[in-house]
């Protein structure tokens, strides 16, 4: 399956200085490919908040890593808001992610059989991420051991 | 495969945002493969404190560190080219001014990666034991 794009003549298409004329750079022209399109976009806008964030909180700022441990887990998800933005995180981040690696898969495996396993793959792969990460941030409770905190 | 030869060349040449393009791939590469552990490694909190400092303490060993720099710059890489691909799908009279946008966001990439490696470095090399 190739993606059909609203193409332009291909002498119009690389020029050497930048300017892809009025049209911009291609895009799908309609149907999936197009809903995959703006979906990375509008995923991408989002994520930019969530995961960016995210990274600079837990990996950057404050002693990034050396302070995390079970305790400030449950500190940090005793707050409703940083649960909705870890599980908002996940969702986006795995769909965007996957998406990705579709579109990855179709430009460098061309065996329909091989590309039918491999999107599976990933597409199971997440699905299985999606639910583990779903039931964890949702149903963690640290009361369950006690003086841990 | 058929060899593509592009019109500027014999090399394959997309536009200028070719090198941006495959950079752009590589860290979404990186950064998806990293979130498949990360979610599992995350997830052991609900097994209790025992197995999750456990699991935990891997981040906390120097050369762990030093991936987490990495991923940290994939990241902030994927994040700033993403919104320059946005500018110009969005606004395509932009790539008429497509190499200084470009040079900007390698820019904007290149500044911010100066506090980060800065602060994550120092944390490498206090747990690394170079420094006190």
């Amino acid at each position: 399956m190739s993606v059909e794009t609203a193409s332009r003549p291909p002498a119009a298409r690389t020029p050497r200085g930048g300017f892809l004329g009025d049209r911009g750079r291609e895009r799908p022209a309609g149907g999936f490919e197009l809903w995959s399109w703006l979906f990375m976009r509008i995923s991408g806008i989002v994520l930019l908040f969530l995961a960016v964030g995210h990274v600079l909180i837990m990996h950057v700022v404050d002693e990034g890593v050396d302070r995390v441990d079970f305790g400030f887990v449950a500190t940090r998800w005793g707050s409703p808001l940083w649960r909705t933005w870890d599980w908002a995180m996940l969702v986006l981040a795995l769909a965007h992610g996957i998406n990705g690696l579709r579109v990855i898969v179709q430009d460098y495996v061309r065996w329909p059989g091989v590309r039918f396993a491999a999107n599976m793959f990933f597409v199971i792969l997440g699905f299985g991420l999606f639910v583990l990460g779903t039931v964890i941030v949702f149903t963690f409770d640290p009361s369950r051991w006690p003086g841990a905190v | 495969m058929a060899k593509r030869k592009s019109d500027v060349g014999t090399l394959y040449k997309g536009s200028p945002g070719q090198w941006s393009w495959l950079a752009h791939r590589i860290t979404g590469v990186a950064i998806i493969l990293f979130l498949f552990a990360h979610v599992v490694d995350t997830a052991v909190v609900g097994w209790g404190p025992e197995a999750y400092d456990k699991v935990v303490s891997v981040y906390h060993n120097w050369v762990v560190k030093l991936l987490e720099l990495g991923l940290v710059a994939a990241v902030l890489y994927h994040a700033i080219n993403g919104v320059k691909i946005m500018v110009f799908d969005f606004w395509p009279s932009t790539t008429r001014h497509m190499r200084p946008i470009s040079a900007a966001s390698t820019a904007l990439f290149l500044a911010s990666m100066v506090p980060v490696t800065w602060i994550m470095g120092l944390s490498i090399l206090r747990t690394a034991g170079v420094l006190e």
